[in-house]
């Protein structure tokens, strides 16, 4: 069984749940794990070592806010020490120049600063929070240092519309990569989506606008785009196939093979505090899950793309057929399809274009 | 964008080489290329020192059996390649 396994390339290490930022969008569950809980400083250090000798080559640090945790720079070190390449995902906002500079000696590799939006206003709306100006000055300090920068705007209805002046705040910044990722409807997103849902006109005016960015800035900025999925013909390959390539692993060390890996009922996590990376990326029974193609149905089962998609977003088959082994309901070939019509449907039909009213939106609180 | 044989080509901020069971790699942010023979000979010079014309003369030596033209040929390629997913910065 194990040789038939290929090795995890990636951990994504969600260091805590605590977030100064409230993001309507967070990808993190709705259920959020408490400061007490958080696996400390040693735990996370053996993981890394555990990870690299199990083939993992990068390690994505996140949250929350990954800064939130006071034993960062040892965190990175550790990391960097394991011999992985370490990229810190972060808002910016608990951060100064002093720490910046302790992060880049410890051995920080590439640093992904998240934007909300192109304005003070919208991001300050999206992160329920006073964050933009900061993020700003965090751009002048990364200026400093000789560290891969990529800036992440996450799209949705209310901030399509500004991708050229983000797109400018990128080109003006020392980043070689920007993304502009549409929101996925999972967790908080999925309770927000009747507000952050694009229209079909918008989203296609942004795909224009960025193929000629693309082929203006190529060789200087790489630019990525994420197209929501409910308007894919297609569904992505989730995670590059469940248990293929990642391995999450939680603040309180849940191991999973996505971070909404939760909302599928019966899956059972194991911990990295009770079992090495290896033994569990090749043995749990939660990464088995979904792993090769006995498991699908059809169309996924017969289907030519089934081993380039993996059947799509397994958590969103949860979300919208109820069942998490479903082929996911955005592909077009999925009996559930007219379910995603529908939805977009409705949205393009009557697009609640209030820019100047503030939706009534979810916010995620920040766990204690 | 056509490469300036003058240039001296160097890994971009955020992309160094790194070693994951025996295996040379290049890390990238969100990805990773296995470098093997000549590819890893390419990016191991690819330290703002050498030109690419220094680059494929290096090269032209080590793999003397190939038609020069084509090492050339091959190495122009790779080295676009790569200054396409932005892992290369230029320096005249």
């Amino acid at each position: 069984m194990a040789s038939t396994i290929s090795n995890p390339l990636a951990l994504i290490a969600e260091l805590t749940h605590r977030c100064p930022l409230h993001c309507v969008y967070c990808s993190n569950p709705l259920e959020l794990q408490s400061r007490a809980e958080e696996l400390p400083t040693e735990t996370w250090s053996r993981v890394f070592k555990e990870a690299a000798e199990a083939g993992v080559l990068q390690t994505d640090f996140t949250g929350g806010e990954p800064l939130a945790r006071t034993d960062i720079i040892d965190l990175v070190r550790a990391a960097r020490g394991a011999g992985l390449y370490v990229n810190l995902i972060t808002s910016g906002l608990p951060l100064d120049e002093a720490k910046l500079a302790a992060l880049v000696e410890a051995g920080l590799d590439h640093f992904q600063l998240s934007f909300q939006g192109a304005r003070e206003e919208i991001a300050n709306e999206i992160s329920g929070t006073r964050s933009h100006e900061q993020k700003l000055r965090v751009l002048q300090w990364l200026q400093r240092h000789r560290i891969g920068v990529t800036l992440n705007f996450v799209v949705h209805r209310r901030n399509i519309d500004q991708l050229e002046e983000m797109l400018a705040i990128a080109e003006t910044s020392c980043a070689t990569r920007v993304e502009f990722a549409n929101v996925q409807y999972y967790g908080w997103a999925f309770a927000n989506r009747e507000n952050l849902l694009p229209t079909r006109e918008q989203l296609d005016r942004s795909l224009e606008f960025l193929k000629r960015a693309q082929e203006r800035l190529q060789g200087k900025l790489r630019i990525e785009f994420v197209v929501p999925d409910y308007y894919a013909k297609y569904p992505k390959p989730c995670m590059g196939g469940w248990g293929r390539k990642l391995m999450l692993v939680t603040p309180s060390g849940e191991a999973l093979p996505c971070h909404a890996a939760k909302v599928i009922p019966g899956l059972v996590f194991e911990k990295v505090k009770d079992r090495s990376v290896r033994e569990i990326w090749e043995h749990s029974a939660a990464f088995q899950k979904f792993r090769g193609e006995s498991w699908m149905q059809e169309p996924c089962r017969t289907c030519d793309r089934r081993e380039q998609d993996f059947g799509g977003c397994r958590c969103q088959a949860l979300l919208l057929a109820g069942d998490g082994a479903a082929t996911d309901p955005v592909c077009s070939l999925a009996p559930l399809r007219p379910k995603v019509d529908a939805i977009l449907a409705g949205m393009n039909a009557a697009p609640p274009a209030q820019l100047f009213v503030k939706p009534a939106w979810l916010y995620r609180p920040n766990p204690t | 964008m056509a490469l300036d044989l003058n240039s001296f080509p160097r890994l971009a901020p955020g992309c160094r080489l790194g070693e994951n069971d025996q295996q040379r790699v290049l890390l990238m942010p969100e990805r990773a290329l296995r470098l093997l023979g000549p590819s890893l000979e390419i990016i191991e010079r690819c330290d703002g020192q050498h030109t690419v014309q220094q680059i494929i003369a290096d090269l032209q030596k080590i793999y003397s059996k190939a038609e020069p033209q084509k090492v050339e040929e091959d190495i122009l390629g790779y080295l676009a390649l790569l200054q396409k997913e932005r892992a290369l910065d230029f320096q005249s």
